[in-house]
């Protein structure tokens, strides 16, 4: 009743191991990184205002509105958390509420959540907040136009890597699911855009001191201007490029030999990787490929431990 | 609203009610892992784990179909898959002539997506049982034990904590909404789109408001109560005997799930 699964969330079984797994480890140093970061740059007092707000994300994601034929717009948030709340920790609290509606409601998988985190927190914080950082010292219409086509390239964006990612799995074909996607996100997009820019609106007319020029150069740098520019800019060519020569994107993909990799188990990765007295059994291949996921886990702990030593 | 309106978790006494968080999570998510290790088409392996987590739900006492009527919810998230029955690779099984299209389905584009929808549904199901049995508290003391980083359990355990009073924060607005919003028959009521998309903007404004404002208090009042940063538990969480011995019984089970998937 008062959780409505996005289609964005991808659920496990429907990405290969190797891109989990090479999603794990991209969302694992950011998420590491961001952890470093808000704790460098606030307080312990920011923990409980980051776990509120990800409630806050949480429940705006219950406000929705009809828009036609009996479908309502509804709100995904990633954009807006970054701006109000800056990207580090847009991204941390996007992640907690993405670890929730995978752990406690299964939208989205667990051994996948990395690809999710990656497409609806990581990539929307850049997104949004790259794009938004590069018009502060812009009037007030200019800044609010850009939230908005920020917020609504951030959607499409996620779309966009979701159907690469389901592509490169070998899940679904892309000349099928890159229109598909984003043919249905173009439309939730507007939505997303028309809600970020009205609550920005809002934020700004009560709490200016939140949204000021001041508070938004202390969140976040001018690298997230490139990242966000460079990561819109390749959706904007990529997208057109995707629908209409899925055949050309695919053998670039191929040539470079993505297409393989996503697709191999795991054990092809590590084509010297034998185990001596196992040979080339099913049991050796288990093994490799028990190796792959110990060298993620490996990298997660030691971000962590490296992170508890920080802080404490 | 209730404090516990969000939770999956049925109360019951059993052995896996009682199993420590960390052997459930660990045994879920090697679970899923090893669903994506099985090679497409591997139905006897794919029997096998059903098989399992059926022996899973007996345990539960929530009943041995538990896990599999809520499983499907990732089920939307298969029209994704299947255009991978149309797959270039293997041998054609027919031709469908759809207007300009033809759509070719394959042996090989077939068993890929059986295989993909059957590994889907595998890993949800263990992902719900898992909930159903584990406190969520309880579930985020596990990841703690298993180095997830403090602030991101903390974080976590905030959402889980204060989401349904942001919830109940929701439904009034909601409730104001609708209440100045008269409708009169045969009139559409409210104005286009982008006023209703506004309208709603507002209110996901002032709910960021309510909620911030009030994490300020919450901090606060933490404070006075002698928050150092740290959430507390009262379940020690050991692992006993029996917990090792469904963590190394489980662990088998997958490993035999391999095997028999390989052969």
């Amino acid at each position: 009743m008062f959780y409505s699964p996005a289609p964005m969330h991808i659920p496990d079984g429907f990405l290969s191991l190797v891109i989990s797994l090479v999603f794990w480890a991209i969302t694992a140093v950011t998420v590491g990184l961001a952890i470093s970061k808000t704790n460098k740059s606030l307080g312990e007092k920011q923990v409980p205002l980051m776990g509120i707000m990800a409630a806050f994300i949480f429940a705006a994601q219950m406000l929705n509105f009809p828009v036609a034929g009996g479908t309502s717009g509804h709100f995904l948030g990633g954009a807006l958390a970054a701006i109000v709340l800056g990207p580090w920790a847009g991204i941390l609290v996007m992640t907690a509420v993405i670890a929730v509606q995978g752990l406690l409601f299964q939208d989205g998988g667990l051994l996948v959540m990395g690809a999710n985190i990656f497409n609806m927190g990581i990539l929307t914080a850049l997104i949004g907040f790259g794009l938004y950082r590069a018009a502060i010292s812009r009037g007030r219409n200019t800044r609010l136009v850009v939230a908005g086509v920020a917020a609504w390239l951030a959607v499409i964006t996620s779309a966009l890597m979701a159907s690469m990612q389901l592509w490169l799995s070998g899940t679904s074909r892309l000349q099928i699911v890159v229109p598909a996607m984003l043919g249905v996100h173009v439309l939730i997009g507007i939505g997303e855009a028309l809600i970020t820019v009205a609550a920005l609106s809002f934020i700004e007319r009560t709490r200016p001191d939140l949204l000021g020029q001041k508070a938004m150069a202390a969140k976040g740098g001018s690298g997230w201007v490139y990242g966000g520019v460079i990561f819109s800019l390749l959706a904007i060519l990529l997208s057109p490029l995707a629908s209409a020569s899925p055949d050309g994107l695919e053998r670039v993909a191929r040539d470079f030999g993505f297409l393989n990799l996503g697709q191999s188990a795991p054990y092809q990765l590590l084509p010297d990787y034998t185990i001596p007295f196992l040979g080339e059994t099913a049991l050796s291949t288990i093994v490799a490929g028990a190796v792959g996921v110990l060298v993620v886990l490996g990298l997660m702990i030691v971000i962590g431990q490296s992170l508890r030593r920080k802080t404490s | 609203m209730h404090a516990d309106a969000f939770d999956r978790f049925h109360e019951a006494e059993s052995r896996l009610h009682r199993l420590d968080p960390r052997v459930k999570v660990v045994a879920t998510v090697l679970f899923i892992l090893s669903n994506a290790l099985l090679p497409d088409g591997a139905w006897a392996a794919y029997g096998l784990a059903w098989s399992a987590l059926l022996w899973a739900n007996q345990l539960s006492s929530l009943g041995v179909d538990y896990s599999f009527r809520r499983s499907f919810i990732a089920l939307p998230f298969a029209l994704a898959a299947v255009s991978a029955i149309f797959s270039p690779v293997g041998h054609p099984l027919a031709e469908w002539a759809l207007g300009p299209i033809t759509l070719i389905p394959t042996d090989y584009g077939l068993i890929k997506f059986g295989s993909i929808l059957l590994r889907s549904w595998l890993s949800v199901q263990a992902a719900i049982l898992l909930v159903a049995t584990t406190r969520f508290p309880d579930m985020i003391h596990a990841f703690e034990h298993l180095h997830v980083p403090a602030v991101l359990t903390t974080v976590v355990s905030f959402l889980y904590r204060y989401l349904f009073v942001l919830s109940d924060e929701v439904l009034r607005l909601l409730r104001a909404r609708q209440s100045r919003s008269a409708t009169v028959t045969g009139y559409r009521p409210g104005r286009n789109v982008a006023w209703r998309a506004r309208v709603t903007g507002n209110m996901v404004g002032q709910l960021f408001l309510r909620s911030y404002e009030r994490s300020d208090r919450i901090y606060n009042a933490m404070l006075a109560r002698g928050y150092t940063g740290q959430m507390r538990t009262l379940t020690p969480h050991v692992m006993l005997a029996g917990d090792w011995v469904f963590a190394v019984f489980s662990m088998v089970i997958l490993l035999l799930l391999q095997l028999i998937g390989r052969f």
